[in-house]
């Protein structure tokens, strides 16, 4: 066994600490204010390779693998959740989707500037009516000689209102279900008949993009087909798998900044003559904390070793998520007790963590469907099949 | 033991509701995002009396008991958290202070005025440097003839903004002096007091939380609030009626959050069934129902307890400590069962979200609440429990 990370592995992280502290803190409040995407963020992400980050070299990524990609969502974690959310949607699911199932000329055409972060991906799948139940989405894909035709709406897609480049989840074969019925297509934003509708008030995360997607009669040559015809839903768990571990690792850095803060803040403060830090009442706060964030980072890293060495990961994925969300929602709850009203003035980053930190409950797949995820594989070893 | 409301009370509870619904529910969203201060519903408050709700009608009050206020309270927090805390700020901590340990002349001067909206109560008593901790306050009053001088800053003052219109706010300055921590009302526009800073936060988006300044600021000796140096027994009490009115607020928010969500529950269809038959949503729907049930005896006690006239030194604790951990713990299962929808804006639970969590803070944070607990308890066993 060897807990360490490589050399390579902590540069990275010295180079990707550096950029946060001198790009993503200056400008994290007041993207969240605005409610406005980061650009320039994320360019400068690009223009170091980050956007690339766990990509292989041949399509222009950094080659640092899942490790990689964790302590870049890390970093971010701590710093800024709506930069982490941007870069997670980018890499994590929309261009992991192509990296996963794409042909060599997919990723070649696809893969590639999306590394390079010369374009943006997101990741169609949720629709209004099929939010943790996937399997009910109804954009339907129609095959017209060469080509399929697209119609359907899908919302709350993150990077919605700015991806160029999308991999979108349809129905091919109404009769099948799921399993065989839903293709992913990798679709292009600049086609006739995709549409950006409605942007999404978010309570937290205003930093990032929520928007809706329509489509109508939009097409797309059959090449762009995705892995293959009806394989669709393997294609998005696979990628959400991947999405859900850094997430995590996200969860994390939100989780070790709200530690942070809670300790410079309980040695500092003074009431009935001594600081916080003398009141077992904040100890014991703290020692809770840092115990659930140590706790957290070995999941997170031992799941992204695995990944790296090429060993299922999908239920760890699952906990990742799920501990991850609740550990940092948990984390910024306390550290907005212990800074009390300063916690709640917006004039402190804890009050954008603490709203920020709610979604993680929430998106990437509620935590009620991790739950379940974790509970059918369980079951499944004893035989018991269980459905949601 | 009678635990039914008397018809009295079920009347106004219903009268309550109905101004909740019908003037705050509509625009709860809209004044929220635009964290102005609710001039329009408190005027349309007044109007009912509910400013004077607690105040005897020679004062042009209401004359509510204590529970039939909390039932306003919480009839007005289930629509909007702002409101129900800006009322409560007014009623218990500034306008009951003043009938409990005002002379005759405080009372005709103060609280006619209070109950009609022509001013608004404002409670004091933080600054920068005392949070938890009040009794090393920095704000210092000074005899100067037949007048009071006050020199201090005071932090997330709640009513303070409240301009335009005609409600103007009326102080309750808490102030240290050579015989220890005095009263003293400051109407506004008093020489020397500035309004300053208003707090951006994370809800309660349209109390205005601001920062005063009291420099070389002169009332008349006869604001003094109750005797030199009995500022601290007064602000105790204040703060005790203000607990239990926290937590009927915090009644209201959580018993309205699994209203929403179990319309939405019910609505809901996921994998072919609404969500509220999957166990999951019942067992949030369920644990919170249990802790909403819990908490409204709690209220209603100890709002008896008050007009009892009993100790609440306990009692106000326990309502507020265990009012903040559930308005937390509902509102945040209900978020959850929304899923992304309670996570937007444009839905109720993640105002109601925002709002709750200032229960643990505001009206001292539940830390505070468990030291004066944990007092009451040990007390007796000759145990020194100190913050």
């Amino acid at each position: 066994m060897d807990f360490t990370f490589s050399r390579e592995h902590e540069a990275l992280r010295r180079l990707i600490r550096e950029f946060a502290e001198n790009e993503v803190v200056p400008i994290a409040a007041e993207i969240d204010r605005e409610g406005r995407v980061p650009f320039e963020n994320l360019r400068k992400l690009a223009d170091i390779g980050l956007l690339g980050v766990c990509f292989p070299e041949e399509y222009g990524g950094m080659g640092a693998g899942e490790v990689g990609y964790c302590i870049l969502m890390e970093e971010l974690g701590k710093v800024c959740t709506s930069t982490a959310t941007n870069v997670g949607a980018h890499i994590g699911i929309g261009a992991m989707a192509i990296h996963l199932d794409g042909t060599e000329e997919q990723k070649r055409k696809y893969l590639t500037p999306l590394a390079r972060g010369e374009k943006y991906a997101a990741f169609l799948l949720t629709e209004s009516d099929a939010g943790s139940d996937a399997a009910a989405i109804r954009t339907r894909a129609v095959r017209d000689g060469d080509e399929w035709v697209i119609n359907g709406t899908k919302t709350f897609n993150t990077n919605g209102s700015f991806a160029d480049i999308t991999t979108v989840m349809a129905v091919t074969d109404p009769t099948l279900g799921a399993r065989g019925g839903i293709t992913a297509f990798i679709v292009e934003a600049d086609s006739p008949g995709y549409e950006v509708g409605r942007h999404e008030d978010k309570m937290g995360i205003r930093g990032s993009s929520t928007a809706e997607i329509v489509m109508d009669g939009l097409r797309v040559p059959h090449e762009n087909v995705l892995g293959k015809v009806g394989e669709g839903f393997v294609t998005f768990m696979k990628s959400l798998d991947m999405g859900r571990l850094t997430l995590g690792a996200a969860c994390l850095g939100g989780a070790q900044a709200a530690l942070d803060w809670s300790i410079q803040w309980a040695r500092r403060r003074e009431q009935f003559g001594e600081p916080l830090a003398q009141k077992q009442s904040v100890q014991w706060k703290i020692a809770d904390m840092a115990t659930e964030v140590e706790t957290l980072r070995s999941l997170v890293y031992r799941v992204a070793w695995m990944v790296d060495a090429g060993q299922p990961f999908t239920q760890l994925a699952a906990m990742c998520k799920l501990y991850g969300s609740e550990v940092a929602s948990r984390a910024v709850d306390t550290a907005l007790q212990i800074h009390g009203a300063l916690g709640y003035s917006r004039d402190y980053p804890i009050e954008r963590a603490f709203r920020d930190a709610r979604i993680a409950e929430i998106f990437e797949g509620t935590n009620e469907i991790q739950r379940i995820v974790i509970a059918s594989r369980l079951f499944r070893e004893h035989g018991v099949r269980i459905s949601p | 033991m009678d635990f039914s409301l008397s018809e009295e009370q079920k009347m106004f509870r219903s009268m309550f509701e109905d101004f909740s619904t019908n003037e705050i529910a509509p625009v709860a969203e809209e004044l929220d995002h635009e964290e102005t201060p609710p001039l329009e519903i408190l005027e349309k408050a007044a109007r009912q009396g509910f400013l004077g709700a607690t105040l005897p009608e020679d004062y042009f009050g209401a004359a509510l008991d204590f529970v039939s206020y909390s039932l306003l309270i919480e009839a007005l927090a289930r629509e909007c958290m702002s409101v129900a805390v800006m009322l409560a700020t007014h009623v218990g901590l500034v306008a009951m202070s003043i009938l409990a340990h005002g002379t005759d002349d405080q009372k005709e001067r103060f609280l006619p005025p209070l109950a009609s909206g022509e001013a608004i109560g404002a409670f004091a008593m933080t600054e920068p440097d005392a949070g938890s901790d009040t009794t090393r306050l920095q704000t210092r009053a000074l005899v100067d003839g037949d007048e009071y001088v006050i020199d201090g800053v005071k932090t997330w003052v709640a009513n303070t903004g409240v301009h335009g219109g005609q409600m103007e706010p009326l102080f309750l300055v808490f102030a240290e002096g050579p015989e220890g921590m005095t009263a003293l009302i400051v109407p506004a526009g008093s020489p020397g007091l500035t309004i300053g800073y208003r707090e951006p936060t994370l809800g309660l988006r349209n109390v205005p939380f601001n920062t005063i300044y009291l420099e070389g600021c002169r009332v008349p000796a006869d604001n003094r609030l109750g005797r030199v140096g009995e500022g601290r027994q007064i602000a105790d009490r204040a703060e005790q009626r203000m607990a239990i009115s926290l937590g009927a607020a915090g009644l209201g928010v959580a018993d309205d959050s699994i209203e929403a969500a179990v319309e939405f529950a019910t609505e809901r269809v996921q994998f072919g069934v609404p969500i509220a038959e999957k166990q999951a949503i019942q067992n949030f729907i369920a644990e919170s129902a249990v802790e909403v049930e819990a908490l409204r005896y709690l209220v209603y006690h100890g709002a008896w307890q008050v007009e009892q006239g009993e100790d609440l030194s306990f009692d106000a604790s326990v309502v507020k400590a265990f009012a903040a951990r559930v308005a937390r713990s509902v509102t945040d299962h209900m978020v959850q069962v929304m899923g992304g929808y309670g996570y937007m804006e444009d839905y109720p639970l993640a105002r109601k979200y925002r709002d709750a969590r200032a229960l643990g803070i505001i009206g001292g944070p539940t830390e505070l609440h468990r030291v004066r607990i944990a007092g009451s308890v040990f007390a007796g066993h000759g145990v020194e429990v100190a913050p």
